[in-house]
């Protein structure tokens, strides 16, 4: 069995909240006191049913507003796989939630009001959903119960949907005809719409093909810790712990150290009491190598036929997330998996209006907005281009005043 | 190879104990002696052997503990040699820092918060790892892995860092201290069922046993010096065992006749009552989690 993550996106009305409560009702992922906190909440659907929105609404400030403030994650399960969804906020001034949740997300999934089409928060959610390259994405065209389950409505959405989708280079779409406040086409075949011939969500989100990209090209192990015991019996041993981010490594594979550059062979891998020939993406083991050479936190180690770029000057995709905006000025931080090193953000090279998709000139960087930029960096950055290795190709910008996130990067380019 | 998701939420919470180790100067791993820290524990051994864990455990005792926990607590630290901390609930008491509860529900559940922070701030943690998952509450749902608290220990949900790809974000300024939470994602199955893959011993009560108990607010609770019990209270001796080991004032058992961990995973996965639904201290209001959380509690 394995795990599906996935997102939900859609505006503030477009009943994101009760589809989630619906796919977790209807899956028989509540359970009874739950399900009695619901019945006793004094919020109710206006036929009088229980609002299953509240399921994923957590936070008092939220129930008072009506509002989803922030991530919420959760959890459930069915006999062909596990899945976590990130329920994230639609409306705009929360986009820094959309981007963190899909970040992390193999699949989105993405709401469409029927009596509404495709509007410009249609636009913004599949525009970040394909700056974030999420693999798998599934438009659920919901509320048909208020269209009386028009297939004219639908196929206009769907083709208005395609449209978009090219324009912002989606692959992989999957249309969806629902009303997750009724039940139709979530987990059981909709009566009502005898004219859609696919299948219903549930079962779609169960059998969705999620590969992990595990060649060899992109073998990339980013170091977290040096287990140096230093103990009598163990006096020599060095190992070098973290978890491949991308790729696998084999023992007698060459491997590369970036920045620096020396390479060495994998005398083995340890995997605390087991000792496997091969270590995959997304597995934490220790890895020793033949030489001893210098390496600590912050390197990575690469198959010595196929590495990464080495720059300090980068071009990357930038998603602000802070109210104060960007500042070429000053220095900031940048992460990027175990490095950290400082940076500046010497040019904003365009702004990407993201309700129309142009590209904007403005030196003005601010809350929510997207678009690309050059960072130079105070130490060399071993990274890979985000659309062929999101694991080693993303990285965060940290504001050096009070250490909070304040942007994400998904490098694009090196600058000669 | 086969890499399921227990291979997953395993790699991912020695990932993030490693990341845990690699960014902060003082971390410390909160040890309560459920079952979740006790998983906790397993992973850092997977992720630091055959070096030392490079944190001290901290135990915040309650002194209202079932001797079953501490009894396995002493024990697992002689096995695996590290260094254990307690901070005492009674000192906080003691030094008047604290007022013990009165009445019929009083419980020391929520004055440990003050010994947490106290012992936080006398050995200067910068980190604590604790073993809260997402699926346990509403509240929790929201937290990020990475939950940074200020000097009072506060959690705020509209604060929070974006917490993005693998990339978590342990700066901090000096007071500060940041909560990390490596079993996140797991669910209540999957510690149950990494626990009977990796063979790992738990405490007696978690399993089906004999008890005196009393009913209360429609849970039961285990009779004990700790609890205040008047007339109208009726001790009987139930077959029960425990969903979640905490304080013993508030953590409700549940009737069971599972012996053996297959039988626990069998109940729990045809149960239809939620974990923390044992929990007294849940039960005050919808929000009793969240305004506890802000409050600087675990």
């Amino acid at each position: 069995m394995d795990i599906l993550k996935f997102i939900t996106a859609g505006s503030v009305d477009d009943g994101k909240s009760t589809l989630i409560g619906r796919l977790l009702y209807d899956s028989d992922s509540i359970l009874a006191d739950q399900l009695e906190a619901l019945q006793t909440s004094n919020r109710k659907n206006d036929d009088g049913s229980i609002d299953l929105a509240i399921l994923t609404d957590g936070l008092k400030a939220e129930r008072e507003q009506g509002i989803t403030i922030d991530v919420a994650y959760k959890y459930f399960q069915t006999e062909k796989r596990k899945f976590i969804i990130a329920d994230t906020p639609g409306h705009i001034q929360y986009t820094r939630n959309m981007v963190t949740g899909a970040s992390n997300a193999n699949l989105a999934i993405i709401l469409i009001d029927a009596r509404k089409g495709v509007i410009e928060q249609t636009i913004r959610h599949s525009f970040l959903v394909s700056l974030l390259g999420i693999q798998q994405v599934v438009v659920c065209i919901n509320k048909m119960d208020m269209v009386d389950f028009s297939e004219e409505t639908y196929n206009q959405i769907v083709a208005a949907y395609q449209e978009l989708a090219l324009k912002v280079g989606l692959k992989n779409v999957h249309y969806i005809p629902v009303s997750a406040l009724k039940g139709d086409n979530i987990v059981h075949n909709s009566l009502n719409m005898s004219w859609y011939k696919g299948e219903s969500l549930l079962p779609f989100l169960e059998t969705v093909d999620i590969a992990i990209d595990d060649s060899k090209d992109h073998a990339r192990f980013p170091v977290q810790w040096v287990v140096r015991p230093q103990t009598e019996d163990l006096h020599d041993y060095r190992g070098y712990a973290g978890r491949v981010s991308s790729g696998s490594f084999r023992v007698n594979d060459k491997v590369t150290v970036l920045p620096s550059g020396f390479s060495s062979t994998i005398s083995q891998i340890e995997q605390f009491e087991s000792t496997p020939d091969e270590a995959l993406a997304g597995m934490s083991v220790t890895i020793h190598l033949k030489d001893e050479i210098d390496i600590s936190r912050g390197d990575i180690l690469a198959n010595s036929s196929y590495l990464p770029h080495v720059s300090q000057q980068i071009e990357a995709d930038l998603c602000w997330m802070d109210t104060r905006q960007l500042d070429t000025y000053l220095t900031y931080f940048i992460q990027h998996n175990s490095k950290v090193t400082r940076c500046k953000i010497q040019e904003v090279l365009y702004k990407v209006n993201i309700n129309t998709l142009e590209k904007e000139y403005s030196e003005e960087f601010r809350l929510n907005d997207i678009g690309r930029v050059v960072i130079k960096t105070a130490e060399p950055l071993a990274f890979d281009f985000y659309q062929d290795n999101k694991a080693n190709g993303g990285g965060i910008i940290i504001d050096s005043r009070n250490n909070v996130t304040i942007a994400a990067l998904m490098f694009r380019n090196v600058v000669d | 190879m086969n890499f399921d998701y227990l291979d997953e939420l395993e790699a991912e919470a020695i990932y993030i104990l490693r990341e845990v180790a690699g960014q902060f100067e003082k971390p410390a791993l909160l040890f309560s002696g459920g079952k979740d820290s006790i998983t906790l524990v397993r992973l850092a051994e997977k992720a630091f052997r055959p070096g030392k864990f490079p944190f001290p455990l901290v135990h915040i005792d309650t002194g209202h503990n079932f001797v079953e926990t501490i009894e396995y607590r002493d024990d697992m630290i002689k096995r695996i040699g590290e260094k254990l901390i307690i901070g005492h609930v009674q000192d906080s008491i003691n030094e008047g820092k604290v007022v013990e509860q009165k009445g019929k529900n009083a419980s020391r559940n929520a004055l440990q918060t003050v010994t947490l922070l106290d012992t936080i701030a006398k050995y200067q943690f910068d980190a604590c790892i604790g073993g809260a998952r997402r699926d346990e509450e509403k509240a929790r749902a929201k937290e990020r892995i990475f939950s940074v608290r200020d000097e009072f220990g506060q959690w705020d949900p509209k604060r929070q860092r974006p917490e993005l790809w693998n990339i978590f974000n342990g700066k901090i300024h000096k007071g500060e201290n940041v909560r990390v939470f490596p079993i996140s994602n797991w669910t209540e199955l999957d510690v149950w069922n990494y626990i009977r893959r990796e063979k790992i011993a738990l405490p007696s009560i978690y399993f089906a046993h004999e008890r005196d108990c009393i009913t209360r607010n429609g849970q039961l609770m285990a009779a004990s010096p700790f609890l205040n019990m008047d007339e109208e209270d009726v001790i009987e001796r139930k077959n029960v065992r425990f969903r979640t080991v905490g304080d013993m004032t508030c953590t409700a058992a549940v009737e069971s006749y599972a012996y053996q961990i297959d039988d626990i995973i069998d109940e729990i996965s045809a149960s239809k009552i939620s974990e923390r639904g044992a929990r007294m201290d849940d039960k005050v209001s919808e929000a009793a989690m969240e305004d506890r959380k802000k409050g600087g509690y675990f």
